[in-house]
């Protein structure tokens, strides 16, 4: 440890070349840090799905409703602790670009089966009060500049109409990648206003008592409606957003070939400057052998610098990532899980200290296997 | 007088690890980059080509996709009679529509996907000129028969020609197979529109959208301006080239921000790496240099000297990166497209366009990262250069 000084001064003496280095691992972390902010934000919706939690959907596709009677049958199977149900609006909110997700919402049973959500009891209760009530998520609300009491039109492009919504509430999240674009008003606004689809819902989802019940509630619920004018299919929260995910096709390939194609680049930057360094100071080395130091310290030596690079690089790399995506999402709605997740970082700076002793040892072992005597002579 | 380029050749081969270690850096971005544009205008391009200039699509008012719709026949029976739609022997070509969304499992994974499935009328061919039987027959009027897209097949499980197929309530067979030309009617699944509606449970006398063949791409505006001037009606026309445009817009806006954050990203680390090849060359070289400069070529001689070798790097890795990316021309994805909710199949398109801006963006990479170097070259004072040796 007593060497690092040694290390650190040698980094020192050609700036623009480590500054060169150092940028090139940092951009490259930072390009690693945005394709799993990326990759999460396709799969997001399977990490954060609850596992004690069914989707009853329309065995059809989900845009099919399901009748409001279902609600009670299901109740009644054992195994079964609570149950919800939301229906799809898709409103327009000044400009088809904004767009956010918006569902008619069971108010009684919405906080005991999505206890992720967090709002306050006073402005829950408003909420109930009000028939028009909305509630919003705080990403939202920050997007759009809203305020608790703010009349909010929404166009409707499902069920005509100019509808307006009074925000009660901002619900939070009580995890970093909850959920925070959905705007929730209550269901019995919009099936009395309806014109068509009365008495149907989007769809269910049911709280279990334990995970373990899932399979056979699921089972129960499907043969329960089975040949029924509405059948229904039954999965996990995890297994439909799983489901969905696959469906945007193989963007994870395609962010594994381009993480590849960067790694290479990478390791071959690096391992280049290293080379040119380590070829320049041959001399010096040398003399550091010939006074007594072992080729294992050459070794480490070298090894220990080019370390040293990665590590700053790595952490630069992800920190500037870090802070860009806590500026939010760039494409404005279309990714709403967009952040670097904790795992994500560990993985990058492993990942930099890899390539950072992959790059070194080529350099570091001819270093450590060069003659004194060869290497002097050219002095 | 000029530096020989010859000197650059040379001098490329002796440090020929560092150069192809840039080259390589650029042919890699530019690979991603031209990559992603691709895909983006594959996308595009496919839902583009579904829509005519010579159709016109029509909504009601408010309605932001197909899905969403609600004409009812009432009005159907207003826009066969308007001005502006082609007749085919007294028959006005209109196709009122009923477009849903069905669950089946893709072939790849067993997982299910979105399918859209459209009830259309029996006028449907001849609206759509862009449609064209490949397979089998047109499914009789009246009964539960499918055609499907000529990609549905090889993409959904159960849906080829001749299977039976459960969904909705009803058991159908798959009597033809179409061409859509490769636009996103080939991932779609295509019946009866009033046998669609029975399934489903519909209402039978409401539709969608109506397809409407006008008798030239001018006559848009006359049934426009009829339709939206009839207190009896409430609805948006377009010219269907325009809808499947906007409906393609988030996707491809998508594909559009993420690859060119990407590949600005990768950009910037080739430039690092070109930075970092042309410094070593320009300090490793300061003896040739000052020697160049000390039997006359001037300042400026030596600037283009290292911006053209620079700029040779940058284009050789440009146009590796070019050709390494040549064969996913063509080559078949698929994706959802958030905006009608359902799955798609399209292919990457690697247009002479796109090969074009991956090189310049190669070459302004070669530029950023020779022009530093080159002026440092040509600034370091003669006498201390040559007094190191």
């Amino acid at each position: 440890m007593k060497f690092a000084p040694l290390i650190i001064a040698n980094l020192f003496r050609k700036k623009l070349r480590t500054t060169l280095t150092i940028g090139s691992f940092a951009v490259a972390m930072f390009l690693f840090g945005i394709l799993v902010v990326i990759r999460g934000a396709f799969s997001q919706g399977v990490d954060v799905a609850g596992v004690d939690r069914l989707d009853v959907i329309n065995k059809v596709s989900i845009i099919q409703p399901l009748p409001y009677s279902y609600r009670d049958q299901i109740l009644r199977i054992p195994g079964v602790k609570a149950i919800t149900y939301d229906n799809w609006f898709g409103g327009v909110y000044q400009d088809e670009k904004n767009f956010f997700p918006q569902f008619a919402i069971d108010p009684e049973n919405q906080r005991v089966v999505f206890p992720e959500f967090v709002i306050s009891d006073a402005e829950w209760k408003a909420f109930l009060e009000d028939r028009e009530g909305a509630i919003a998520g705080a990403g939202i609300a920050k997007r759009f500049g809203w305020k608790v009491g703010d009349r909010i039109p929404i166009k409707g492009a499902i069920y005509p109409g100019n509808w307006e919504f009074n925000i009660r509430g901002i619900y939070r999240g009580s995890r970093d990648n909850d959920d925070l674009t959905q705007f929730w008003f209550q269901y019995k606004y919009l099936d009395e206003r309806r014109q068509y689809g009365k008495g149907l819902v989007g769809w269910y989802t049911v709280k279990l008592n334990s995970p373990d019940d899932a399979v056979r509630v699921a089972k129960t619920i499907d043969t329960m409606f089975a040949n029924s004018p509405y059948e229904s299919k039954t999965e996990t929260e995890k297994a439909l957003a799983s489901d969905f995910a696959k469906q945007f096709g193989n963007i994870e390939f395609l962010i594994v070939s381009i993480g590849g194609v960067v790694f290479f680049t990478l390791l071959l930057v690096t391992g280049n400057t290293m080379a040119i360094t380590v070829r320049e100071r041959m001399g010096e080395l040398a003399v550091l052998k010939a006074v007594g130091f072992t080729d294992r310290f050459v070794l480490l030596f070298v090894l220990g610098e080019s370390l040293l690079i990665a590590a700053i690089g790595g952490v630069l790399g992800l920190a500037l990532c870090k802070v860009f995506t806590l500026g939010g999402d760039p494409t404005h709605g279309f990714l709403p899980f967009f952040y670097l997740p904790g795992p994500g970082i560990l993985l990058g700076i492993g990942l930099a200290l890899t390539v950072g002793i992959l790059a070194g040892i080529l350099p570091a072992t001819s270093a450590m296997r060069m003659r004194v005597v060869d290497a002097l002579r050219g002095v | 007088m000029a530096v020989p380029i010859v000197y650059n050749l040379r001098s490329v081969r002796a440090r020929w690890v560092s150069a192809i270690v840039a080259v390589l850096g650029i042919a890699g971005t530019v690979g991603v980059f031209i990559a992603m544009l691709s895909l983006a205008r594959g996308f595009q391009a496919t839902m583009m080509s579904s829509g005519s200039a010579d159709n016109a699509l029509i909504r009601r008012a408010g309605a932001t996709s197909e899905i969403d719709g609600t004409v009812p026949l009432e009005q159907v029976r207003v826009i066969q009679d308007a001005p502006g739609v082609a007749r085919d022997g007294g028959q006005p070509l209109v196709s009122p529509e009923v477009v849903v969304i069905a669950a089946f499992p893709l072939i790849a994974t067993g997982t299910d996907a979105n399918v859209q499935v459209r009830g259309v009328s029996g006028e449907v061919l001849n609206v759509r000129k862009n449609v064209n039987m490949k397979e089998g027959r047109f499914f009789t009027p009246g009964l539960s028969e499918l055609i499907v897209g000529r990609n549905v097949p090889a993409t959904y499980a159960g849906l080829k020609l001749s299977d039976t197929v459960r969904f909705g309530g009803g058991n159908w067979k798959v009597v033809g197979v179409f061409d859509a030309g490769g636009s996103a009617f080939d991932s779609e699944v295509w019946c009866d529109n009033r046998v669609l509606s029975q399934v489903y449970k519909r209402p039978e006398s409401i539709f969608s959208s109506i397809t409407v063949r006008l008798t030239s791409p001018a006559a848009l505006r006359e049934l426009k301006d009829s339709l939206t001037s009839d207190p009896r009606m409430q609805v948006q026309v377009d010219r269907e080239i325009d809808y499947y445009e906007k409906q393609s817009r988030g996707l491809t806006t998508l594909i559009r921000v993420l690859g060119t954050l990407v590949a600005v990203i990768m950009g910037i680390g080739a430039i690092f790496g070109a930075l970092n090849t042309m410094y070593s060359a320009v300090s490793e070289r300061s003896r040739e240099i000052a020697t160049m400069r000390a039997i006359g070529f001037g300042a400026g001689a030596i600037v283009v000297s290292f911006i053209f070798e620079a700029l040779l790097i940058a284009l050789v890795g440009g146009l590796i990166g070019s050709i390494a990316i040549l064969p996913l021309n063509g080559l078949t994805t698929s994706a959802l497209n958030w905006q009608t909710f359902s799955h798609l199949a399209f292919a990457f398109r690697v247009t002479p366009l796109l090969l074009g801006i991956g090189i310049i963006f190669a070459l302004l990479m070669g530029l950023i990262g020779g022009v530093p170097p080159a002026i440092r070259a040509a600034r370091r004072p003669v006498a201390l250069a040559l007094r190191e040796l």
